[in-house]
């Protein structure tokens, strides 16, 4: 199984970004083989508006099944939802922290967005 | 005669050349308050609505039963208002601009569109002027097509003055679209003139006549006048930074009302804009 981390950097060490939406790029790992890859977001740092949906396709085309990130608005949560992506919080500094605290358990998983939309 | 009156910083005082030069016109004149997030021109005239029409934009509706998820709507969108992810597609109908696209694209004919609600068009009579306003709902962010809608109303044959909202995005462009020429309201500082140039940019971008009043003329520096001068822009009019003038704005009242010497002001305003055929301005 994938997971997809938001972060600025390109390695397990690098921080963990709390945005979804504007997050430059996901770094996907793969339990089972234990491998990563990056994918870039960086078309939505500019973006007026829209970011977390298409954010949300970036993901989901990822191949990832599960996110860990910071925080999560209503419109992204609905297309990671649509998707069959599991939403993770996290707030640990790093992605390699975060992997762990999945690893372990100790990550519930979301049901809901946990902030509002820039409009609402 | 379609006359703009726009500005890039906002609080320059688009309004009060608006409804002065209105007023001041003393004919049938149609005044087009195109601020539709926050309209204010009615302030001055001390008149209430009488005709009020709701407008809406088509957003789509899916027909579950012939969409088989192919996702070219979504594909089509530019404003990521369809996503494609599941065995149907999600609106965010907030998000829609109402271009129809998706409609067309689909190849199951499973989009059509339905009326959501953006705000509404208010038209104020007062003497001569007759003011068009648009007033867009409360948690609507989608702005130009109820513009669209104020400027549907423009009736031909009659003088036209449109107040833009502020900065140079897409509300202004669609205030500014088909306008004959458009005065952009500055004042002399640092941040006056450092929008006046993206407005400039703008305005030349859209290929329509222009020029610049200088508002406040008296605080900051004299950089404004020196860009437009080396940028040959004409600077059609400068009011007085007037402690008067501000409290007559605040009051709600109009300067060529409560201020009669500043009658000539904005009446040379309108022979160089409105008329300037015949004082040769291009």
């Amino acid at each position: 199984m994938k997971i997809a981390f938001t972060t600025s950097g390109n390695e397990l060490a690098a921080p963990l970004d709390t945005r979804f939406g504007r997050a430059p790029r996901f770094l996907i790992y793969d339990l089972e083989g234990e491998t990563l890859e990056l994918v870039n977001n960086q078309q939505n740092l500019n973006a007026a508006q829209g970011a977390g949906i298409q954010s949300a396709g970036t993901a989901a085309r990822s191949g990832a099944q599960a996110l860990v990130s910071g925080h999560c608005g209503p419109k992204a949560f609905r297309v990671l939802q649509a998707a069959g992506i599991r939403v993770f919080y996290s707030n640990t500094s790093t992605v390699a922290e975060a992997l762990d605290a999945y690893r372990q358990g100790t990550l519930v998983e979301s049901k809901t967005a946990d902030v509002d939309g820039h409009w609402e | 005669m379609i006359l703009a009156v726009a500005s890039g910083k906002g609080g320059t005082g688009k309004t009060t050349v608006s409804v002065n030069l209105a007023r001041m016109l003393g004919a049938n004149v149609q005044l087009l308050d195109c601020d539709v997030e926050e309209p204010n021109a009615h302030l001055f005239l001390r008149a209430e609505p009488n005709a009020q029409t709701v407008v809406t934009i088509p957003v789509p509706q899916v027909d579950e039963g012939l969409c088989d998820g192919c996702g070219a709507c979504a594909e089509f969108c530019e404003y990521h208002a369809i996503v494609c992810f599941g065995p149907t597609p999600l609106i965010f109908a907030e998000m829609c601009h109402g271009c129809g696209g998706c409609a067309m694209v689909c190849p199951h004919k499973a989009i059509t569109e339905t009326d959501k609600r953006i705000g509404m068009v208010e038209t104020v009579q007062a003497q001569d002027i007759t003011l068009i306003q648009g007033r867009l709902d409360i948690g609507v962010a989608m702005a130009p097509p109820l513009i669209r809608a104020v400027k549907a109303r423009l009736q031909d044959g009659i003088p036209a003055i449109l107040d833009a909202p502020p900065g140079t995005s897409c509300p202004v462009i669609a205030t500014l679209r088909s306008s004959d020429f458009v005065v952009l309201v500055t004042e002399p500082t640092p941040f006056g003139l450092h929008d006046l140039k993206l407005a400039v940019e703008m305005v030349r971008e859209l290929g329509i006549p222009f020029g610049v009043v200088v508002n406040r003329y008296g605080v900051g520096d004299n950089r404004v006048h020196a860009f437009c001068s080396e940028q040959q822009i004409p600077v059609l009019l400068e009011i007085p930074d007037d402690r008067r003038i501000a409290e007559a704005c605040s009051r709600g009242e109009l300067i060529v009302d409560a201020l009669p010497e500043y009658r000539g002001l904005f009446q040379s305003l309108i022979d160089k804009t409105m008329h300037r055929q015949k004082v040769g301005i291009a």
